[in-house]
């Protein structure tokens, strides 16, 4: 019986999707642009990369301002055992449990700002401009000599960034996809 | 109804493994049946020691109806285990109590959840869930609009990736099925299919990736394939009947049956259709996997055929030699359950347990196995099989393939690594008490 109600319902949708589509359905139509604010997701090509730029010099000003308390000094982290290193990395052969960082397993740069923009600082946010989310970005790559000093970060660039885990991902289940 | 026959004489219980596993056809007996293999474990003739008496709370009227009512006051200890319970700024985990429950549906109080950045408090008249990017035109949904149309329904567990974590320990710590097992849990989901929802939008038929992203103080997203969505992925909005429990989604979650607990995103706000993964931070790093020699795998997705004994396990000794049902839940991210076989000898010998019907696809199922205690040291194990031939890997199948943590796990909160599926032991000592074992 459970089986059967299973697979009728969904048959039932979409004749009931097709119908409703012809009488303009019960989704709201929106425009792209009155998505501006809310479509943040940012894509490893740097797609969606908003304008604006940083340096690791200006982001080691924002980050001793907002992100020190956590994160440790110059990111070496661990203040409370819970709030992570940004810095750093054993090598991933150490063991199954190694602790995954940026600098030894995060694929692609552009991961970094996306998170921070949508998540940081943890109980404020949303509250960093675009340019201090580029320039705390920027610090943290050069705190991983992954990017130079001088190096500025902005959508050109970021996606450019070549990070040292990203062949090594393997794939187990292409089927799934 | 024809009588059915008695069994004549002393009743045989019918062995089916070793250390006292009885056939589960003896469940499936009239009552007689059932208590002749068993097998009485008291005497028949002698009488109490005190006359049956009135209980206090038949003798007084009971308390008036309240509107929601909740478990009763002796139920007390039937709690969520909270990694976080001071609410400082970190994820929080709520472990639901599986060595404290029957059946297969997990009480909407008790579903486990994880929420990296606590639980929003939303006003459902405030809250849009739009999909645009790659479909023909963007649309934005409510909760009132969502409930206008016909809602399915169907069960499903939904697993975190690090459920069983400690289980990569070396050493088997010493605690219970809830805090090793305590990151999945169980409901009957109503919502409505989302493959709905894009072909209303007019999804570009070359779109491969759904973005998905909740409306949480961090705006928590995860890739899913557009092929998941067609399979079986739900919008939900009710678990086990009632508006989703704030911890879960409330008003509205992705449903993604069998995919890693994380990507089912609660309080889903915008779902994007795009033609690569977005490598979010979850993906990223948290919910993909180290493995032995350092390679890493990635968009691993589904939870594996599993099981677990709930009963007995490590907090429920046994009292005294006799008759017992050991019971526990199997399930698998790709199918149904289709068989569970149980070990009182520490795996030398499996005999199959019965299953409580109906088995429902990516969903608990709840076995039973008769067993009949004699009071030696015994080792109690499951393995669950699934109707795609998936089969739940022994302990040391699994850790030749998926390794151990390197270092000492000292705490059962701890994620060394995830998506462990193998077997849970529990040796019972001769004077009952439960411990956790590997074997």
């Amino acid at each position: 019986m459970f089986t059967r109600r299973i697979l009728a319902a969904p048959a039932i949708a979409l004749v009931f999707a097709a119908g409703a589509a012809s009488a303009q359905g019960l989704g709201k139509p929106l425009s792209e642009s009155d998505l501006k604010q809310w479509d943040i997701t940012i894509l490893p090509d740097g797609t969606n990369l908003p304008p604006g730029n940083g340096t690791p010099a200006q982001g080691a000003k924002v980050f001793a301002e907002k992100c020190s308390a956590c994160h440790g000094d110059a990111g070496k982290g661990a203040v409370a055992p819970y709030y992570p290193a940004l810095v750093g990395g054993q090598p991933l052969t150490n063991g199954i449990d190694t602790v995954k960082t940026i600098a030894n397993y995060y694929a692609y740069a552009t991961t970094i700002f996306d998170y921070v923009r949508r998540g940081m600082p943890y109980n404020t946010p949303r509250s960093l401009t675009d340019d201090e989310v580029y320039s705390l970005t920027a610090y943290i790559l050069s705190l991983n000599k992954l990017i130079g000093e001088g190096d500025v970060m902005d959508a050109k660039t970021l996606p450019q960034v070549k990070m040292p885990n990203r062949d090594n991902f393997i794939m187990p289940y292409p089927d799934r996809l | 109804m024809a009588k059915r026959r008695r069994p004549q004489g002393a009743p045989s219980l019918d062995l089916v493994a070793g250390n006292g596993l009885i056939n589960r056809r003896a469940l499936l007996g009239s009552g007689i049946t059932v208590a002749g293999a068993l097998g009485a474990t008291g005497t028949m003739t002698g009488a109490a020691a005190e006359p049956l008496a009135d209980a206090p709370w038949s003798l007084a009227v009971g308390q008036t109806l309240p509107g929601v009512q909740t478990p009763s006051r002796f139920e007390k200890d039937v709690t969520r285990a909270l990694s976080n319970p001071n609410g400082e700024f970190r994820t929080s985990h709520a472990r639901t109590p599986h060595h404290l429950l029957g059946g297969t549906i997990t009480p909407n109080g008790l579903h486990f959840s994880i929420n990296h950045s606590g639980i929003p408090d939303i006003d459902p008249a405030g809250h849009k869930l739009v999909i645009h990017g790659m479909v023909r035109q963007p649309l934005e949904f409510t909760l009132e609009s969502l409930s206008r149309y016909p809602l399915v329904t169907r069960m499903a567990f939904i697993e975190c990736a690090g459920n069983s974590a400690p289980m990569f320990a070396k050493e088997p710590l010493q605690t219970t099925v809830q805090m090793l097992h305590g990151l999945v849990s169980n409901a009957e989901w109503t919502g409505v299919p989302l493959s709905t929802l894009l072909d209303e939008a007019g999804i570009d038929p070359t779109a491969k990736w759904l973005v998905a992203e909740g409306a949480d103080a961090q705006f928590l997203d995860r890739s899913v394939p557009v092929k998941k969505a067609y399979d079986d992925a739900l919008v939900a909005i009710y678990q086990n009947g009632e508006h989703l429990m704030p911890g879960n989604g409330y008003p509205m979650r992705l449903l993604l049956p069998g995919y890693q607990g994380n990507m089912n995103v609660k309080y889903v706000r915008r779902i994007k259709a795009i033609n690569q993964p977005a490598y979010s931070y979850f993906e990223t790093k948290n919910y993909s996997q180290i493995l032995p020699g350092g390679k890493t795998w990635r968009f691993h997705f589904v939870m594996e055929v599993k099981s677990f004994i709930t009963h007995p396990s490590f907090g429920l000794n046994l009292k005294e030699p006799g008759v017992y049902a050991i019971s526990g839940v199997a399930y698998s991210g790709t199918g149904r359950i289709s068989k569970v076989m149980v070990s009182a000898d520490g795996g030398k010998s499996w005999g199959e347990a019965a299953l409580q019907g109906p088995i429902p696809d990516k969903a608990f199922t709840r076995f039973v196995m008769p067993w009949r205690w004699d009071g030696q040291p015994v080792i109690l194990q499951s393995r669950a099989y699934d109707d795609g031939g998936n089969v739940q890997p022994l302990r040391a199948e699994f850790v030749a393939m998926r390794g151990e943590a390197s270092k000492p796990v000292t705490t059962p909160l701890a994620f060394p690594n995830q998506h462990y599926n193998s077997t849970t032991s529990w040796a019972v000592d001769s004077k009952g008490e439960v411990k956790h074992v590997y074997a």
